[in-house]
């Protein structure tokens, strides 16, 4: 999901940049008033891990490998704005110093995995644990099906900015000048593998661990998640 | 909350991702979705995308790939040590780079609102 240098034109990593410079101002002052110190460690691990899982690409058989990315579970402790910040430092790091995502789509990167990832998990785990118990069954399902449909909100994005490509790209001779494949090639080739495989896995490592750190830090749970707006100060 | 305990299954899993890149070799499963190199994507279209050729090597990331320049022909140990090295320094270096935002942000302990 990590789009590489190249497959973006400048009329679309431009405007991608442009869009997150604002969101990454508002995730910082956001996090200034509702961010403890106590938690800080929390939010390391959380990036941590999230620089990690994306390390284990996961095979279809014969076909391509996707990954998960830990973006929901950071929202579902942390809250979304403090997943914009994590996600991003992991996104930046994999371009800088591996290559993973190109630098001019960093901004475009940071958009589907560290916005619409984080926000549309928080939504769906939100609307879903409401009222839940900290170790209630229905939290791990909510937040297993946040991942799984956070996962799948971020494919659609990355393949509908992969699709548009031929159509506002191309040379005089009508050939792409950057992604070659249209929206109705990209948009099934990247939901497939995210319907079907990838955001099984999302739903199954944030469900497990969702479950898992209900039982060994009740702590996390027992306040009322930070809310969308963030302040809680 | 326990963060040693937390570091703990974070540094197992970096110590395990080799599985990331080893069984996608085992299963033939090629690398993901748009991804593709300026070679392969020639192989794929019969042409690179001049947009693409030209700003595709813009920058030169010390460790492409999570690999160790220059090893690709060596035995998959070989690779796998330098798949893990990646994944450690990676989410060091991640991990300071949050700690220093998470310190600059925070609100300190006892200043917040009763």
């Amino acid at each position: 999901m990590h789009i590489p240098e190249g497959y973006l034109s400048p009329q679309t990593w431009g405007p991608a940049y442009a869009v997150m410079v604002p969101i990454w101002a508002i995730a910082g002052r956001k996090l200034r008033g509702s961010l403890s110190s106590r938690r800080v460690p929390l939010l390391a691990i959380g990036a941590a891990f999230s620089f990690v899982i994306m390390m284990f690409n996961i095979p279809i058989p014969g076909g391509s490998t996707g990954h998960a990315t830990g973006a929901a579970l950071i929202a579902i402790l942390l809250g979304p704005w403090a997943a914009v910040l994590a996600v991003s430092v992991v996104l930046v790091v994999q371009a800088l110093l591996f290559g993973d995502g190109g630098i001019t789509a960093i901004g475009a990167n940071c958009f589907n995995m560290a916005v619409v990832m984080p926000f549309v998990s928080y939504a769906v785990y939100r609307l879903v644990s409401v009222r839940a118990a900290a170790r209630a069954p229905r939290r791990v399902f909510a937040a297993a099906l946040a991942g799984y449909v956070g996962l799948n909100a971020a494919a659609l994005t990355t393949a509908v900015m992969f699709g548009i490509q031929p159509a506002i790209a191309h040379g005089p001779d009508g050939r792409p000048l950057y992604s070659p494949y249209p929206l109705a090639i990209a948009v099934p080739a990247m939901a497939a593998g995210h319907l079907l495989v990838f955001g099984f896995v999302e739903a199954a490592i944030t469900g497990v661990a969702v479950a898992y750190l209900a039982r060994t830090e009740p702590d996390l749970f027992a306040a009322p998640a930070p809310a969308i707006g963030g302040a809680r100060s | 909350m326990n963060a040693r305990r937390l570091w703990i299954v974070v540094l197992i899993l970096a110590v395990l991702t080799p599985l990331g890149i080893w069984l996608p070799q085992r299963l033939g499963a090629e690398g993901a979705w748009g991804e593709w190199g300026p070679g392969e994507l020639d192989r794929q279209i019969g042409f690179v995308p001049r947009g693409l050729a030209r700003i595709a090597n813009l920058w030169n990331a010390p460790a492409p790939d999570y690999a160790h320049p220059g090893w690709e022909g060596r035995s998959f140990a070989h690779q796998g040590v330098a798949y893990a090295a990646s994944a450690l320094v990676g989410l060091l270096v991640t991990a300071l780079v949050i700690y220093a935002l998470g310190r600059w942000l925070a609100r300190r302990e006892g200043s917040h609102a009763p």
